[in-house]
């Protein structure tokens, strides 16, 4: 990353705010600096997530896989067991924190799939900060169970029903809501996107999965990893665990977007590898967008809602640029695959998002040398989207089940 | 140039009326009728908003009018020959275009803004672009020759706005409170207040978004600064009793 002016890597990233918002990212920057240069607040984050999540997470060598595939090492980081079962945490609890030292008292969120909502709800209530979330109608309706749990955590849900009705539409909300609120209130936003410092201070709190990953795997192989894989939506959870590995030009560093369809079908939400992304600057940033011939953005499809999103992480866009980062591209099909093979082989269900770095893995594991190892960060657990996942692989029993417990609704009523 | 022909109108009225409309809702074709009223209920300058699928400092209203723009079709091709058209028009009347960056950059920042200006356009907001990262769109503004106008806001300090003013032309686009477009503004001693702290900074004509309701709001105003920017509630009006009576609205104001 060469930084050309504040908050720029190469020609992505910057501050593109409404000027009413100007005075509150002075002091939101000036707190983010303050945290950086203090080596205690990066000790006092450890241990909270020492305590409260379940950090440092284990980095799980998985042979089954690895001796199916037949050839590289493969080694699994396991962001899904911090607490709230994903990465999400971990840029939720240090801007937890940093709320606290701007003394703030409310925080507000967008969330697509419902993680960083459940995940900031969680921070809200240990914090006791007020909390309210952003979502957009098409997420509330395909993650009821989030939503749940977001509200029995005391945060108050809004329904965003603008636009696509998804992601993007909820962080322009919040950035709404924001606007007049900035004095009481702290925007968590959940990936590293956004106006500077967003992307660099998300990249920053998730960077703890790259040091320790690092640590991780020199101690099990004495060596450094070959490749490492994740699944990119907006980036945090890739950049987390790439951070630990970027000054490392040995280590091949794999981004794997959301196929989705197929590129061929337009239906997907890959900004790199479909060639159909293009620079553009929206919600606060410049970056590569899937966006028209004139700006507008569009409609994106993937079978994980972590993945379904417009644009990326300038610094990864950066990275793509400057060929630091290979980006591949793994579609619905292959993910649901990849699920039910990790689940078989491993005892472990990785969230629909994580399985798209799994899926790449797949397929190129095989062609590489035993002696050779891979990390993979499965960002989140699959478990508790049982009713995506139950659907994406069209279970029939499942289905019964819950025919016949709605009819126990209906009667109830 | 905007500065000057702004000045000129002062000179015979204590206040100028700016509407704002969203181009391509409900229709162009309505769009050209409401400005015909806009222009015959005496507004002095029209703000067009070009829509854009992310709007993000707009409140539900405008939010909602630039969603049914994009799915009717509008785009920055029709918008740009619609403006010449209505432009030529009205000579009499300013027109000034407001956008977020991402259409000017998707469609190239200089084509953009010599298109605009061969329309007839006098001056430019974008509402998402702190000057700091308009070097290129400010360097094209001065070789077209168009206006671009940045925002004051109450949040901002005194060393901020100077700042803002030195890289305003035309007018000076004021934010009377914090929030979307379309919240009511407390008129209030605070309000007084806070536009004396804009004048101190600037001697460009100050143009003020407060959510004005009704002739008591252009009142209190008047004499204070020189331009009443109305948006929410023109769009308002025109959905819930049609375009005539925005004109009745607008020659209300000044009665």
């Amino acid at each position: 990353m060469t930084k050309i002016k504040q908050g720029y890597y190469g020609q992505f990233g910057g501050k593109f705010i409404p000027e009413i918002l100007w005075t509150n990212f002075d002091e939101l920057i000036a707190s983010y600096k303050a945290a950086k240069s203090n080596v205690s607040f990066w000790a006092e984050y450890e241990s909270l997530m020492g305590s409260y999540s379940c950090r440092p997470t284990p980095l799980t060598y998985a042979q089954n896989l690895s001796e199916y595939l037949g050839g590289a090492q493969i080694y699994i980081k396991r962001e899904d067991l911090n607490h709230t079962g994903a990465h999400k945490l971990n840029n939720v609890m240090g801007q937890g924190l940093l709320t606290k030292r701007m003394g703030k008292k409310r925080v507000i969120a967008e969330t697509g799939a419902g993680q960083h909502g459940v995940a900031t709800a969680t921070m809200a209530a240990k914090f006791g900060f007020e909390c309210e979330i952003y979502m957009g109608e098409i997420d509330v309706e395909r993650q009821r169970p989030n939503v749940f749990w977001m509200e029995k955590l005391g945060a108050k849900i809004n329904v965003v029903k603008d636009g696509t009705k998804t992601l993007k539409d909820a962080i322009n909300a919040a950035f709404r809501d924001w606007i007049y609120s900035m004095d009481t209130t702290h925007y968590v936003l959940g990936t590293a996107c956004g106006p500077y410092p967003f992307p660099e201070m998300v990249m920053w709190f998730q960077s703890i999965i790259g040091k320790e990953a690092k640590k991780q795997i020199m101690s099990v192989t004495g060596q450094l990893p070959d490749r490492v894989y994740a699944c990119v939506g907006g980036g945090s959870n890739a950049l987390g665990i790439f951070s630990g590995f970027l000054e490392d030009t040995d280590v091949e560093l794999i981004g794997v977007e959301a196929g989705g369809k197929g590129i061929d079908s337009g239906k997907h939400a890959a900004r790199f590898v479909s060639g159909a992304g293009e620079v553009g600057v929206a919600q606060g940033m410049k970056t590569m967008f899937l966006q028209d011939d004139e700006g507008q953005m569009r409609e994106t499809h993937s079978v994980s809602a972590g993945l379904d999103y417009i644009g990326v992480s300038p610094i990864l866009a950066d990275l793509n640029e400057k060929k630091r980062v290979r980006f591949e591209v793994a579609i619905d099909d292959e993910v649901i695959e990849a699920v039910k093979l990790t689940i078989k082989k491993e005892g472990i269900i990785p969230a629909l998002e994580s399985a798209h770095a799994f899926a790449q893995v797949i397929k190129e594991a095989p062609d590489m040398r035993k002696d050779q190892t891979i990390i993979i960060n499965q960002s989140g657990r699959g478990d508790k989207d049982i009713f995506i996942i139950a659907d994406a692989l069209g279970d029939k029993a499942w289905k019964e089940f819950i025919i016949e417990k709605a009819k126990v609704y209906c009667v109830g009523k | 140039m905007l500065e000057n022909k702004i000045n000129d109108l002062r000179k015979d009225k204590d206040l100028l009326l700016m509407p704002h409309l969203v181009l391509g809702y409900p229709s162009f074709g309505e769009n050209a009728e409401l400005i015909d009223t806009m222009v015959g209920a005496g507004a002095e300058i029209i703000e067009m908003q070009i829509p854009f699928s992310e709007p993000m400092s707009d409140g539900p209203v405008i939010l909602k009018a630039n969603d049914e723009a994009l799915k009717k079709g509008a785009n920055t091709t029709k918008c740009l020959d619609f403006a010449k058209e209505t432009c030529a028009k009205y000579p009499d009347t300013i027109f000034v275009f407001m956008t977020y960056y991402n259409i000017s950059f998707a469609y190239g920042i200089s084509r953009f803004l010599e298109k605009a200006l061969q329309a007839g356009i006098q001056g430019v907001i974008v509402p998402d672009l702190p000057h700091e990262e308009g070097e290129e769109f400010l360097f094209c503004c001065k070789e077209v020759g168009l206006s671009p106008i940045f925002i004051f806001t109450p949040t901002n300090t005194e060393e901020r706005l100077k700042d803002v003013s030195q890289y305003c032309e035309g007018m000076v686009y004021c934010v009377g409170r914090k929030g979307v477009t379309g919240i009511k503004t407390q008129i209030d001693s605070s309000l007084d207040g806070l536009i004396k702290k804009y004048r101190k900074i600037t001697n460009l004509p100050l143009a003020l978004g407060f959510g004005i309701q009704d002739k008591n709001d252009i009142q209190t105003v008047t004499g204070k600064v020189d331009i009443a920017v109305i948006g929410t509630k023109i769009l308002m009006i025109q959905q819930k009793e049609g375009i005539p009576a925005v004109g009745e609205f607008l020659k209300a104001l000044r009665e």
